[in-house]
């Protein structure tokens, strides 16, 4: 089932004003509703290898997924949502191959990456997260960040050693504490949560929280939420007219209406009753 | 690496590196900044270093602790604070950014818990976690003693936007951080609501009626910019009709948006 009528999708990437290359990879795919964002590292080119690996290999894998299985069913042998299964399957898999391809070539040894992944099926968005990198959710004129980064920092403002002010004067940024393809297997954070329409959800590297504000970006989504690509862009204009230290990567979705999956006569049936 | 200069009555004393995850500061001989004067107690206070940041906390001394002159029971050591304790002071220095290149410093690296054994990865010192401060490549991976992450809720949301739809006129961005430098102003030209006057104060303001025809103004630090968000009809300056591109405004620049006319100018 096409989610296009549903889903309006909206990205931009940017190298940023001081970095000589684009370590960021970005890929989204409205008919399935999917959003992938990859934040890379590691020396030379092999950051943006690790994320084009990562960008790649899941949206095409989530692709192939969604044509045998419908994610909004429950696992049989875990009970858990399909989504979830599918994405930290999927997600087991591009960590072994980046992994796999920095052990053996030494050009990109030790390279990694961050990733957001976000996927929307039947009323419902799943969020697979790994890193520092994203994903917010504008509700009713409103910002919200949903997912936690896995960073030092993040530790430290848990543990109250630092207040999210203090945070920003901190000179231990951009410590991640997880990412893709730097070990043998990694955990990906995956929760679920209702999506409802009019709802506008952010993914983005720390190249743009990092230099804009979140009442800032509030504001733009606020503002520009009619026209999601040109909000896309003035978010990225916003983070290098900062500076624009990082690579800048953004992907919006607006859920424009519903987007309940097709179901049996009998589901339709009793969730009457619900 | 930080390190904090004891000095007593601006007389230098002594420098201390802080290549410890635990620097102890007191009277008693045991502690690794030991300041023998009476004022001081035996365990004074405490300063824990993490990688690059350093943080002060007093244990409960008999006299207290001050930085740049307040009272602080923890404290975020930024450089070039002054610590006191008793008639001594302690200036902290942090040099880590300084001594590599910045750029390469803030590129994102992986920490790793020591216990998830690093292949071929040598062992930098069996105790210090602070040892790769001078990391500028990002294929070293910093090892640390950190837990893993914890998790808990998303931190709480920013406050409320106020919003306007006054119909056919200006709707202002909704709050936002502070301006840098004010000027750019639009007067309405026409309509009801002529004369009125409405800074651009804010990164972004918006004009015109949602559904209709909406332009946004852009603060930038090259200038003022206009941009058509929604609408059929794409706003005209000067009696030009800007087509998708963002468009910089002069001083007098006359803009029309949803049938209302309002001029743009900078105010001195």
């Amino acid at each position: 089932m096409s989610l296009i009528a549903s889903l309006e999708m909206a990205k931009a990437t940017h190298t940023g004003m001081v970095r000589s290359h684009n370590e960021d990879s970005i890929a989204i795919d409205a008919e399935i509703g999917l959003a992938v964002l990859a934040d890379g590292m590691g020396g030379y080119n092999a950051g943006e290898v690790a994320s084009g690996i990562a960008t790649a290999l899941i949206s095409s894998e989530t692709r192939e997924a969604m044509i045998r299985q419908s994610p909004h069913e429950v696992d049989r042998t875990t009970g858990s949502p399909l989504a979830t299964v599918l994405l930290r399957d999927i997600i087991a898999k591009a960590n072994t191959s980046i992994f796999q391809s920095a052990n053996s070539q030494p050009q990109y040894a030790g390279m990694g990456t961050t990733l957001v992944v976000a996927l929307f099926c039947n009323n419902q968005i799943t969020i697979a997260h790994i890193g520092d990198s994203r994903c917010y959710r504008q509700r009713g004129g409103k910002l919200e960040q949903v997912t936690r980064d896995h960073s030092l920092l993040q530790e430290q403002i848990d543990s109250g050693l630092l207040t999210k002010e203090a945070a920003k004067r901190s000179q231990n940024k951009n410590l991640v504490t997880r990412a893709l393809g730097i070990e043998p297997a990694v955990e990906a954070e995956i929760h679920s949560y209702p999506a409802q329409e009019g709802d506008i959800y952010l993914i983005c590297s720390d190249g743009l929280n990092d230099m804009v504000e979140d009442e800032d970006i509030e504001m733009t989504l606020e503002a520009l939420g009619a026209n999601l690509q040109l909000a896309a862009e003035q978010l990225v204009q916003m983070a290098n007219d900062n500076g624009g230290r990082d690579n800048i990567s953004v992907v919006l979705i607006k859920v424009k209406k519903d987007f309940p999956a097709d179901e049996g006569l009998f589901a339709k049936f009793f969730s009457w009753f619900k | 690496m930080a390190k904090l200069i004891l000095s007593l009555d601006g007389q230098l004393i002594k420098e201390f590196t802080l290549s410890k995850e635990r620097t102890t500061i007191g009277r008693k001989p045991h502690n690794d900044i030991q300041i023998d004067n009476l004022a001081v107690s035996g365990e004074h206070a405490i300063i824990m270093t993490i990688l690059n940041d350093s943080f002060l906390e007093d244990l409960g001394s008999t006299n207290g602790t001050l930085v740049n002159g307040q009272p602080v029971k923890k404290h975020f050591l930024q450089s070039n604070d002054t610590v006191e304790i008793g008639k001594y002071k302690l200036k902290y220095l942090s040099e880590a950014p300084a001594s590599m290149n910045q750029a390469e410093f803030e590129k994102t690296m992986v920490l790793r818990a020591p216990a998830a054994a690093a292949p071929k990865q040598e062992t930098r010192s069996p105790t210090d976690t602070q040892t790769n401060l001078q990391a500028t490549n990002v294929n070293e991976s910093v090892t640390s003693g950190q837990a893993a992450p914890t998790s808990a809720a998303a931190p709480a949301p920013a406050p409320k936007l106020a919003q306007a739809p006054t119909p056919a006129t200006v709707q202002p961005a909704p709050p936002a951080a502070a301006a840098i430098q004010g000027g750019g102003t639009i007067q309405i030209l026409s309509g009801p609501n002529a004369g009125k006057e409405l800074p651009l104060s804010k990164p972004l303001t918006t004009l015109g009626k949602p559904g209709v025809q909406v332009a946004v103004i852009a603060k930038r630090p090259q200038g003022y910019f206009i941009t058509h968000v929604e609408g059929a009809n794409f706003p005209v300056v000067n009696g030009k009709t800007l087509d998708a591109q963002a468009h910089q405004l002069g001083d007098h620049d006359v803009i029309e948006l949803a049938g209302v006319k309002m001029e743009f100018f900078l105010k001195p």
